[in-house]
């Protein structure tokens, strides 16, 4: 009795239990499900991807740290949100930005500090973004660097020298010479495919494996930290208007509709790192399910008017930082059904 | 038909394993209890008892002081030593009869009926009335008037909650167990005075031996069903409950008896039967003493007033250092500053969390907008909204996102990977403003 007199008792609010998920653990997952598909692309392209990615991570990490301490901020660097747009930079940059003549090293160091202090610190930090930081990193730098941005490393060729052989994207051959151009480019309908979804093409280091990203995707997904909603929507209405509007009669340069291929439009680019890895960022992306299939719906349907009608190639970097304007007009317009609210109006009636 | 449930909803660990063994036994009688006057939702009692006067157990001690009240009688025998103003559960000051024990443990004279299925409703109702009956799941809603609904409400279903979701608690459980026969008997007189020919108990799907005793008790009844329910938190609330049975939705400011159903926990059942057979007036309930920071997890049958430190000492005291101490359970409990409060008739459990398991709410972070908090809300709201407003001191601006159908049950403040006090949030906007 003396001895339960004396404890003293700690007093809060309910609920008394938490569950043992946290933002480091999300964060830290989602960084492990990318894994496979930097691996491939180190495979592909060599050591220099790797230099590339991990420059932006270093440089990701740092700002973060330099920016908290100057603004007096808790240091979180080890939450693994840094690390993780870092990563996303990296796997969204070419692995020819390594190279010393011309010297284009700067270039990720310079698009980590926009993503990390102008993207996400300066509006508030994690949480308060508007805009998805690596995506704001990689735009600033296509912008300022419209050319080094855009020499495309032939994959394994890269792979043991430094001198690495140069070749278009896949969508550039699309959109430049057209469908029969780009299969003639792999040989066959067959080959095209497989080597897209393997990954056995240039492009930026982390998005030419599809299966790769496809394995990650599901990790995440098995997890719950994303749902089919936004990604599936995204994907599904890319590729609907890919199969009605992608179609080209290369004779007359009229468009054909009913005869795009959306596989292709779908396993080349940055579509699947997008939809599964960069729209689905929790902060730039509504929070209510329904209001993410809308946003993915919105990104598909951009993605598919910056690659067909577009002065770029590929559009889903921009699809995705237009959609995370609306981000919270969606969240604002479209409120999770209140309990009970239908039964109001049945009675009313 | 797929499993009863409702949307949204967690799926904490239920850790019933601890004291879910231990039968139902008396606790030691106190030497002193404190009684609160107002133990229920709506107005306090008036005491009809002087300081100096011997009362007798079950002995009226304070009247219903309004139509939303219910009596409160004496759990023991024994002399009134003072009546003031004392701390409860919440911390919140209530008057209250402090009874010294003179160990006779004699009762006050009880109407006794055996012949209980042969009266009428007004009788059966008043029985139940003078029992000083509450809704024993935590609410503490006064049993007599949920059973007389306006008269435009039709109630065409009672549903006995057994759900007991809350993780930890296993009182009600125990009772399905030991005492099916006189929780269906009490079904039966709900069902009696509302004229209700379709009654139901609702039971997570964890507990299935309470189902298949409440089954057996309710034998070929075609009007009785028991059914088994998804486990997953919070089942137990009302409106959740309804749903999973019925299917029907209430409205977020409605009641019960707006879709035509009353809830009545499965503890209230018992009471009402022991009320209407031998005219008991409800002194004492089964409080499940529970947690990793106790010795002895078990459940006990208490009388109303005792202090929770008696009942921590009864259970080998605390193991190791006690963190915090919860009346109720770890969703929907309040922690206790003080081990002298009492226990009242809405107590469903005790439960001490050791120190070192204890989460700190000041240790939050920002919300990343995961989304997770509005997969969850059972009520459809946007937590996360709710909270971000709330904390940025927009108050007003929550009443947009229904701030006011929120009803604490904590499951977003659960999931948050930010940690993030979301029920304190909202518990803060909904103080400052009006609805």
């Amino acid at each position: 009795m003396e001895k339960t007199d004396k404890q003293q008792l700690i007093v809060t609010v309910s609920p008394h239990i938490k569950s043992e998920e946290s933002v480091t653990r999300i964060m830290w997952s989602v960084n492990l499900s990318l894994l496979p598909a930097i691996t491939m692309g180190a495979y592909f392209f060599g050591p220099k991807a790797l230099f590339v990615t991990v420059l932006c991570i270093i440089s990701s990490l740092l700002s973060e740290y330099f920016v908290q301490k100057g603004l007096k901020k808790k240091v979180t660097v080890s939450d693994g949100s840094a690390f993780l747009t870092g990563l996303l930079l990296g796997m969204n940059l070419p692995s020819s930005l390594w190279s010393f003549s011309p010297f284009t090293i700067h270039i990720p160091v310079i698009g980590s500090v926009v993503a990390i202090i102008i993207t996400k610190q300066l509006f508030g930090g994690l949480g308060y973004n508007i805009f998805n930081p690596a995506l704001i990193g990689r735009a600033f730098l296509l912008i300022s660097f419209p050319k080094a941005m855009t020499i495309w490393n032939t994959p394994s060729s890269a792979f043991f020298g430094l001198d690495a052989k140069t070749a278009a994207t896949p969508l550039g051959i699309l959109k430049e010479e057209g469908a029969q151009k780009l299969i003639e480019a792999f040989g066959d309908t067959t080959n095209l495919y497989s080597q897209l979804l393997l990954g056995h093409r240039a492009g930026s280091i982390g998005e030419t494996s599809a299966i790769a990203l496809l394995f990650g995707a599901g990790f995440l997904m098995y997890k719950r930290y994303i749902t089919w909603h936004l990604p599936i929507s995204f994907l599904a209405s890319a590729a609907l208007l890919a199969w009605v509007f992608g179609g080209k009669d290369m004779q007359t340069g009229k468009m054909l509709l009913f005869h795009g291929d959306p596989v292709v439009h779908l396993l080349s680019g940055g579509i699947i790192l997008g939809a599964f890895f960069m729209a689905t960022d929790y902060v730039t992306c509504p929070s209510v399910r329904r209001g993410q299939i809308v946003f993915g719906i919105g990104c598909g349907a951009l993605t598919m008017l910056i690659r067909l009608k577009g002065g770029y190639p590929e559009g889903v970097m921009f699809a995705i930082l237009l959609m995370n304007c609306f981000a919270p007009l969606i969240d604002k317009n479209m409120r999770t059904r209140v309990f009970g609210f239908v039964k109001k109006k049945e009675t009313k009636q | 038909m797929g499993v009863l449930t409702f949307s949204g909803g967690i799926h904490p660990p239920d850790k019933k394993e601890l004291s879910k063994e231990s039968p139902v036994t008396p606790a030691t009688l106190p030497q002193r209890v404190i009684i609160p006057l107002s133990q229920h939702t709506g107005a306090p009692c008036k005491p009809v008892i002087s300081i100096g006067q011997e009362v007798k157990k079950g002995e009226l001690i304070g009247e219903p002081g309004g139509f939303v009240s219910a009596p409160v009688h004496s759990s023991i025998s024994g002399k009134v030593t003072a009546i003031a103003e004392f701390p409860n559960a919440m911390g919140r000051m209530v008057t209250s009869v402090f009874i010294e024990n003179d160990g006779r443990e004699e009762w006050t004279a009880l109407k006794d009926s055996p012949d209980y299925k042969n009266l009428s409703v007004d009788e059966l109702k008043e029985k139940i009335k003078s029992a000083g009956i509450v809704g024993l799941g935590g609410a503490a809603f006064p049993t007599s008037v949920k059973l007389s609904p306006p008269k435009e409400k039709h109630i065409d279903t009672v549903i006995i909650n057994g759900a007991e979701c809350e993780p930890y608690l296993t009182a009600d459980y125990r009772l399905m167990i030991e005492r099916p026969d006189e929780i269906i008997e009490g079904l039966r007189i709900i069902m009696k005075v509302l004229g209700v020919s379709k009654g139901f108990i609702g039971i997570e799907d964890n507990k299935p031996d309470a189902v298949e005793r409440m089954t057996q008790a309710a034998g070929r009844d075609p009007e009785i069903m028991v059914l088994a329910l998804e486990v997953k938190y919070p089942q137990g609330a009302e409106k959740m409950l309804i749903k999973a049975v019925t299917g029907r939705e209430i409205h977020p400011r409605g009641l019960p008896m707006d879709v035509n159903v009353v809830v009545q926990n499965v503890g209230t059942a018992l009471a009402i039967y022991e009320a209407a057979r031998f005219g008991k007036p409800l002194i004492e309930r089964v409080v499940t003493v529970t947690g990793e920071g106790i010795n002895r997890p078990s459940n006990l049958m208490v009388r109303i007033g005792t202090p929770v430190s008696a009942l921590i000492d009864e259970c080998g005291g605390f193991r190791g250092i006690s963190g915090k101490v919860i009346a109720g359970g770890p969703m929907m409990g309040f922690a206790l500053s003080s081990l002298d409060v009492p226990v009242t008739k809405g107590t469903s459990g005790i439960l001490v969390i050791p120190e070192g398991e204890v989460i700190h709410a000041n240790d939050f972070e920002t919300c990343i907008r995961c989304g997770r908090c509005i997969d969850v809300c059972p009520m459809g709201l946007m937590p996360s909204m709710l909270s971000v407003l709330s904390e940025k001191a927009h108050y007003e601006d929550t009443k947009e996102y229904n701030i006011f159908d929120c009803f604490e049950c904590g499951s977003c403040a659960y999931v948050c990977p930010s940690k993030r006090p979301i029920v304190q949030f909202i518990r803060l906007a909904k103080s400052l403003i009006k609805p």
